[in-house]
């Protein structure tokens, strides 16, 4: 009881808290910004060619005034703005009218789910289980040439570096597919033709987040392990005659573990942005790459489909790390 | 003095303080510009790299190393004003949060967790897709800002939370100071240095955001950074034309920076923690 009491109800508190937080900003950007997003989207059409006489140009107007949901008082279209979020509507998106921008988004969701996923979970675990063994043996020198190739890897911002391994393996060597989630044109289909050309296309930018996920979780963990080593525990297992391994699996990597999934549970946010731009570089059909093109149309309806999803999305996962902790960390399961 | 000698024993603090001077070097020449870097068509385009033009020219007729000059020096200044404008938000709300404690600590916490929480990378989009055309350095500058001030909050409150079990703060209570003057007299001497070390992070983190929103269009195009000059050169195919001189200096430099940058900060903040630093000498 005390678990709902002390730490579920003040949770759930702080996630919805966030969301109305999030989503208000959402809401209110559009509205204060200087440029009238009405007038933006006719000018991305004109640029385009498309030719508006006075009339069409009204009757426009007043389309995307009710589109963006943009009539009434502000507390009126807040009202409105919260009732369409609660029927998962986010408008039709201008950049494949009239196609509805939540049909768009959970067409390209697949895609980034499986890469954020699969990279998170790799590069969690390799970081943590490397950072672990490497903070344990920490005068060997296998431990020191990581750690500076964690030094090197770890400030490099995500668009810069799956640009680097864009260039190198699919310009210069050439092994790996340069764009899109398939070759174009083949249908989905439970082959191996088909499944090792998705992993094909997927293997440069799942290898450029698990190398920068790596980095970051290794440098972590070495450092609480370091700390743990000379621990009491640490030292009477030693002296109790324990296997190394043992040690080093059960005693260190545990409890190092633990403080890293709060922390990951804190980063999960700039993990999914990075995602993102990862897809812009590689040209991945998933949400960043959505965006990508929201952005160079200038489909705001889009771009705020996205942002309204991902607030909802991430904080949500953050909830669910959360709740899961308590499961992993037996000294927090019996307080 | 003692201080800079120690760190220089440090081979990344060598290194990375080494390669910021000849960047900073580099960045100032670009008072001493023969060219104008908005004006196009000033030289022949796309000459690769030669005596008369050091790293070559690219499609719009620009010089690409008296470009990159203005580049590295509009990327750091844009990087500086987030650097410092953010502080001026952080230092206040962590000493505050620390020092006061309890309901004030948990409502500023509550939203710099928030901003953590929130992908705040498409809530930057939306807000410049709608004032690009607007946007200088300085804007930009205090855009990041606003944005880059939450985790460093949180690490500086803890660094506070600490200070204010200490002895010399119950003295200080006890004969009167004020709260303003403890944070500015008694803590500020403490924090000065992590303020300092995250500092630098963040501005690491402002020159990266920078070249992430120039590539997608979303600065002014037309102020050389080292984000917009990616960004021409991508628009302009330089990669599948082979101008491997107009994509990989800006990349080149960016690396320079980032890396040098954070090995910096590193260094200083291992300097900082004596327990790290007792780690490394191995003792």
């Amino acid at each position: 009881m005390s678990f709902v009491k002390g730490y579920l109800i003040p949770r759930l508190i702080q996630y919805f808290l966030v969301i109305f937080v999030g989503i208000t900003a959402v809401f209110i950007i559009p509205r204060f910004a200087p440029a009238d997003p009405i007038l933006q989207t006719i000018g991305a059409l004109q640029s385009r060619g498309a030719y508006l006489d006075p009339g069409s140009m009204d009757e426009m107007i007043q389309d995307l005034t009710e589109l963006y949901g943009l009539e009434g008082s502000m507390l009126d279209q807040y009202g409105k703005f919260w009732l369409r979020l609660f029927k998962g509507d986010f408008g039709v998106s201008f950049l494949q009218f009239p196609t509805p921008v939540s049909k768009l988004i959970r067409a390209a969701l697949p895609w980034t789910i499986a890469l954020l996923v699969t990279t998170t979970i790799i590069g969690f675990g390799v970081g943590i289980l490397l950072g672990g063994v490497a903070g344990y043996y920490n005068r060997k020198g296998w431990s020191r040439a990581l750690d500076t190739t964690a030094m090197l890897i770890r400030p490099f911002p995500y668009y810069i570096f799956a640009f680097g391994l864009l260039i190198l393996f699919g310009y210069v060597f050439q092994w790996f597919p340069i764009a899109g989630g398939t070759t174009i044109g083949r249908q989905p289909s439970w082959t191996w033709a088909y499944i090792s050309d998705v992993l094909k296309h997927a293997f440069l930018p799942a290898l450029s987040l698990i190398l920068l996920g790596w980095a970051a979780w290794f440098q972590t963990m070495k450092l609480v392990v370091q700390n743990v080593n000379s621990s009491d525990y640490v030292q009477y297992a030693k002296m109790g005659g324990i296997k190394e391994n043992k040690i080093v699996s059960r005693y260190v990597i545990r409890n190092g573990m633990l403080p890293q999934i709060t922390a990951l549970a804190l980063v999960i946010g700039q993990i999914f942005g990075g995602a993102l731009i990862t897809e812009i570089v590689f040209s991945y059909p998933g949400l960043g790459t959505l965006l990508f093109n929201a952005i160079v149309n200038g489909d705001y309806n889009l771009i705020m489909g996205i942002t309204v999803f991902s607030i909802v999305a991430i904080t949500t996962a953050i909830l669910i790390i959360d709740l899961l902790y308590p499961f992993l960390d037996p000294r927090i399961r019996y307080n | 003095m003692q201080l800079f000698k120690d760190l220089w024993q440090d081979y990344r603090f060598k290194w990375s303080f080494t390669i910021l001077c000849g960047l900073m070097i580099f960045a100032s020449l670009s008072f001493f510009s023969p060219y104008d870097p908005t004006l196009w068509h000033e030289v022949p385009r796309d000459l690769p790299p030669s005596a008369e033009y050091y790293l070559g020219t690219e499609s719009r007729g620009i010089d690409i190393f008296w470009m990159s000059t203005f580049a590295v020096r509009n990327s750091v200044i844009v990087a500086l004003i987030a650097g410092i404008v953010s502080r001026l938000i952080t230092v206040p709300v962590a000493l505050i949060a620390g020092y006061k404690g309890g309901s004030t600590d948990r409502v500023l916490m509550f939203i710099s967790d928030s901003f953590l929480v929130i992908p705040l990378f498409l809530i930057l989009v939306m807000l410049t897709l709608l004032v690009r055309d607007k946007m200088n350095l300085i804007t930009l500058g205090i855009l990041l800002a606003l944005f880059g001030w939450a985790w460093d909050a949180r690490v500086i409150r803890s660094e506070v939370l600490t200070l204010r079990e200490r002895g010399f703060t119950y003295t200080a209570i006890l004969s009167g100071t004020g709260t303003f003057r403890m944070a500015m007299n008694e803590y500020m001497p403490f924090i000065t240095p992590l303020v300092f070390a995250t500092l630098i992070n963040v501005m690491s983190w402002a020159i990266g955001l920078e070249i992430t929103l120039s590539i997608l269009g979303l600065t002014n195009l037309d102020i050389p950074t080292l984000g917009t000059m990616i960004f021409w050169a991508l628009s302009y195919q330089a990669v599948l034309l082979g101008y491997w001189w107009w994509i990989a200096t800006p990349v080149v430099l960016s690396i320079f920076l980032f890396v040098s940058l954070y090995w910096l900060s590193v260094s200083i903040s291992e300097y900082l923690d004596p327990r790290s630093r007792i780690q490394r000498v191995g003792a």
